[in-house]
């Protein structure tokens, strides 16, 4: 694809909106709409089915009998997930019917985990985290419906990318602020709204994404063209990377500010990725990896010197000595990350069945260790098809990207289903050792509002994308 | 962009094999590793939710599950616990186990890789959870009679059949009732075990396969082995026989257990062969010292010495560690210094050098039967090594005949039965009480019964008692229980 062609259209992509639907409905369907739908409702009984029997084995399992007691709220749910599909029906016919399944059942699968834990602390009613999963599952389908609903072009969302990149810079610092911030345990990541905490950070992951997608369309073809030569590698202008630099500077602050190594690491690497796949300059990505490398491990040196980066260290003792009873038995040591590994050691092949394992030794086994939970109550089976239902999520989105012609919605597919390979590469990376544990929830899984709203959006904004990449006006350029 | 997204795709697929292969490394590779970790609770607290496995010995469970009412489901019961403690360890209420108990665990609890389909199985249906039994090699005569013959001394017994391995008595004393310590309740636990901690005699350690004494002059038979097998020595051998050797480049001097020359003297000097039937230091220091450190420790490690065993609960390392210092080297030949041994190495020495030379591994599983009563594991002999040739083993063993007929080892003589032993009386520093040992086997010529005791604290002689007043005549005991069965 010529770089001209795409740069144009890109930049009066609202004044067009118009005349391309128009001669979309012009254009004979040559796809089956209906049948995606009917596969995708199909496949929402199929996840739904699932949960169903995974909540029923949880009660089996811990209590030994079963109880209705989450019944209703699991027909809130349903009805709000079937609503989303009628939603579907209506405003995006053609959009991919492998994605809302997906996310219902991760969703599902991890409210059963939420909820056998609390039955193990014989939390209930507003105590119990499943509950208020259940009820940020609720809001969270119904923002994703909103997002849906009003809508309607994805390119819309591109007159606001310097608008997003703004309010990223401000819900990456909310926590920051005094009054409304609150600590939980080390990192700085919480706002407090009356009852409610909220960890805006999810959120930023989607106006970053939305931002980088807009400003790297318009840009692209200065940073890849344009540049001063040092050592054999391009750097660009000061003037095309200036905005982006210092938004990358301001979320790394995150790291040291708000002890978020996770949120700081998922941020960058969204970047990294996404400036790669713009400009195509490998020596860029290469260049972010040695980044980021080098800056772990200088963060790692300087921890020494500055208390405030201790943690940092301690991240990296833990991940490469879990073992030693001076890691295990100290505070802030790897006892959470060793008894996770016991989890799903104990769990094996098979798992020990929902409800007959023992999560809750594990400390925060709802939230940041639920894949360990989930693990081992399901074992190596068990995740194996969880990782599997996130690969096909990747895929879904990265096939969007791949699929469309226009590069504000390539450059945002490929965003968002980045984001949250690298957030399941972070979490389940950490849990298993083969990166040092950040802090990082699973996406859909764990408990948690703000990650099921961020999560939910981008389900959102997917299936909004793939109806649109269907529906696109087949490109002659190419 | 497609290009830069294929290769995107290639990262993320990276990155998703890097989860696949991390998981399945735990989740299956390192598993059993990981649930044999002592600060692995899980396990422990499933030990109690499953009907565990019993322990059996001659054909009857020593140790059995058996329901309650309470909310472990299952209480540990030991038959005859104090007898068989050393060999069944215990399994307490806070998930610490020891003995077969510890060590045969995944077995017992059903939740070895082994169980895999089992466990399948009782998933699909429906059926509880059931654990092994194990049965060990432990003979009930030999166990008894070692048990009775220790009496109220501490020390230990083992006794291993030397052509297989297979051990058939391990007693350690004081001793202690594991029923006290698989009690349910807690603070009841807490209080028995604070009891036994502190006891006399230290009840809760091993003295078979934990403790480390000082071989003394059990170690000769090993230096003699070494010098047989470089071909340069025979029984015969002579070496200077003085009253008294000042050690070179020390001020110490040493003495033989008589406090003067060794029996047999020839004009000044004493055969090899009296050396040993005697027990006298000074010729064996001066082989020592002509044999150097390598010689003797490579001979040692071939008998086990500096190796690490599993019976299957772990034994301490018995440590030849190898001396620069003659004056060190020349003590070590008679087994001071920094020698140190487990009982149960010692009867390994003697085993091996009854199995014409080849040391067998040591064990106490005979087998594993699944609630099926499959034969999921077998005992199965297996080689530690050769550590001398057959004749060297002959050799030795005819000067460990003499040395019971009419040496140091009178004690252990039993009538129509030629029996092979060293006797070992060792010091542990000045005015501390001796350790006392007796190892041996019989019958000489048709070896079943390798036998090794150790009395420690003197056996209450402080330092007049000697390996074969009191150690000998335990191990004579034992011997003749499992001899007349």
């Amino acid at each position: 694809m010529a770089a001209e062609s795409n740069a144009a259209p890109a930049r009066s992509a609202a004044p067009r909106t118009g005349f391309v639907t128009t001669m979309t409905s012009v254009v004979p369907r040559i796809r089956m709409p209906r049948r995606l739908r009917n596969l995708e409702l199909g496949l929402l009984v199929f996840a739904f089915a699932i949960v169903v029997a995974a909540e029923v084995l949880v009660q089996l399992g811990a209590n030994g009998r079963i109880d209705g007691s989450l019944a209703f709220f699991g027909i809130a749910l349903g009805v709000l997930v079937f609503g989303v599909h009628v939603a579907l029906r209506v405003t995006a016919p053609d959009a991919d019917p492998f994605i809302l399944p997906i996310a219902t059942l991760l969703n599902g699968i991890g409210i059963a985990m939420i909820y056998r834990i609390d039955i193990h602390y014989g939390r209930s009613g507003w105590d119990a985290a499943s509950v208020r999963q259940i009820v940020w599952a609720a809001f969270a389908i119904i923002c994703a419906l909103a997002v849906l609903v009003f809508v309607r072009n994805h390119r819309a969302l591109q007159r606001y990318t310097y608008l997003s990149g703004l309010i990223s810079v401000v819900l990456v610092f909310i926590p920051l602020l005094p009054v409304i911030g609150t600590a939980n345990e080390s990192a700085k990541v919480w706002i407090q709204l009356g009852p409610l905490n909220f960890q805006p950070g999810e959120i930023a992951k989607i106006t970053l994404a939305i931002f980088f997608a807009g400003y790297l369309v318009q840009r692209r073809d200065s940073l890849a063209a344009v540049g001063t030569r040092i050592l054999g590698v391009t750097f660009p202008r000061v003037r095309d990377l200036g905005p982006i630099a210092v938004l990358w500077v301001l979320t790394l602050l995150v790291i040291l500010f708000e002890r978020d190594l996770g949120t700081g690491l998922l941020y960058f690497g969204l970047f990294v990725a996404m400036i790669y796949v713009a400009t195509g300059r490998t020596s860029w990505a290469l260049l972010g990896i040695v980044a980021l490398v080098g800056g772990a491990w200088a963060v790692d040196g300087l921890s020494s010197a500055i208390p405030k980066l201790g943690y940092v260290h301690g991240r990296f003792e833990n991940w490469l000595h879990p073992f030693a009873n001076a890691q295990f038995g100290s505070s802030g040591g790897s006892y959470q990350l060793v008894q996770g590994l016991f989890g799903l050691a104990h769990g094996g092949l098979v798992g020990t069945g929902l409800g007959q394992g023992q999560p809750y030794i594990t400390p925060v086994a709802d939230s940041d260790y639920i894949f360990a939970s989930l693990g081992e109550e399901l074992g190596l089976i068990g995740v194996f098809a969880l990782l599997a239902l996130y690969m096909i999520f990747v895929a879904r989105a990265f096939r969007i990207g791949f699929a469309s012609e226009d590069d504000f919605g390539k450059l945002l597919a490929i965003g968002l289903g980045f984001v949250v390979a690298l957030q399941t590469f972070v979490v389940i990376g950490g849990i298993t050792r083969v990166i040092p544990v950040t802090g990082l929830t699973a996406p859909f899984l764990a408990a948690g509002g703000s990650s099921l709203v961020a999560n939910w959006i981008i389900v959102a904004l997917l299936l909004r994308l793939s109806d649109t990449v269907r529906n696109q006006p087949r490109a002659v350029s190419s | 962009m497609n290009r830069e997204l294929r290769r995107l795709s290639l990262v993320v697929l990276l990155m998703f094999i890097a989860l696949f292969v991390a998981s399945s490394t735990i989740q299956v590779g390192f598993a059993d590793q990981l649930n044999a970790d002592s600060r692995n609770t899980r396990a422990v607290n499933d030990a109690y939710n499953v009907q565990r496995g019993s322990i059996i010995v001659g054909g009857k469970p020593i140790v059995q599950s058996t329901p309650t009412s309470d909310r472990f489901k299952w209480q540990r019961t030991y038959s005859e616990g104090p007898l068989y403690s050393a060999v069944t360890g215990y399994l307490a209420v806070n998930g610490s186990a020891t003995g077969i108990e510890g060590a045969m665990n995944q077995q017992l609890s059903g939740t070895s890789n082994a169980d895999f389909f089992t466990r399948v199985k009782n998933v699909i249906t429906g059926k509880h959870p059931q654990g092994n039994s194990v049965e060990l090699t432990i003979d009930p005569v030999a166990q008894r009679a070692a048990y009775e013959a220790l009496g109220n001394k501490q020390g230990a017994v083992v006794v291993e059949e030397p052509s297989t391995g297979k051990i058939l008595a391990l007693v350690s004393t004081p001793s202690f009732d594991p029923n006290q310590l698989a009690v349910h309740d807690n603070a009841t636990y807490l209080a028995n075990y604070n009891r036994l901690k502190d006891a006399e005699g230290d009840p809760l350690v091993n003295k078979a396969i934990t403790d480390l004494n000082p071989p003394g002059s059990t170690f000769k038979p090993v230096v003699s082995s070494a010098a047989f097998e470089t071909g340069k020595f025979t029984p015969n051998s002579e070496l200077p026989n003085p009253s008294g050797l000042q050690l070179p480049g020390s001020s110490l001097v040493i003495h033989n257990d008589t406090g003067a020359a060794c029996q047999g003297d020839n004009g000044g000097n004493v055969s090899i062969l009296n050396a040993q039937v005697w027990s006298c230091n000074i010729p064996f220091a001066q082989l020592g010292a002509k044999l150097g450190s390598s010689t003797i420790k490579s001979q040692a490690e071939a008998f086990g010495f500096n190796h690490e065993f599993s019976i299957p609960m772990p034994v301490s390392v018995s440590k030849y560690p190898g001396y620069d210092d003659q004056a060190e080297l020349m003590q070590s030949a008679f087994g001071q210094q920094s020698d140190l041994a487990t009982a149960l190495q010692i009867c390994m020495d003697s085993a091996g050098i009854a199995n014409d030379g080849v040391v067998m591994q040591p064990n106490l599983v005979q087998s594993v039967i699944t609630p099926d009563l499959d034969r999921q594991q077998e005992f199965q002999k297996q080689e530690f090594g050769r550590a001398t040739s057959a004749q060297t083993a002959q050799t030795v063993t005819q000067m460990m005949v003499k040395g019971v007929d009419q040496g140091t080892g009178t004690n252990a003589k039993i009538s129509g039965v030629s029996v092979a032993g060293k006797t070992g009386t060792a010091q542990n520093g000045d005015n501390q009480p001796y350790t006392l040992w007796f190892t041996g086997f019989a019958p000489a010529d048709d070896p079943k019964f390798a036998v090794a005791v150790v009395v420690e604290d003197g056996g209450g002689l402080g330092q007049s008692g000697s390996g074969n007043s009191v150690a000998a005549p335990i191990a004579r005991q034992v011997l003749e229980a499992v001899l007349n069965k």
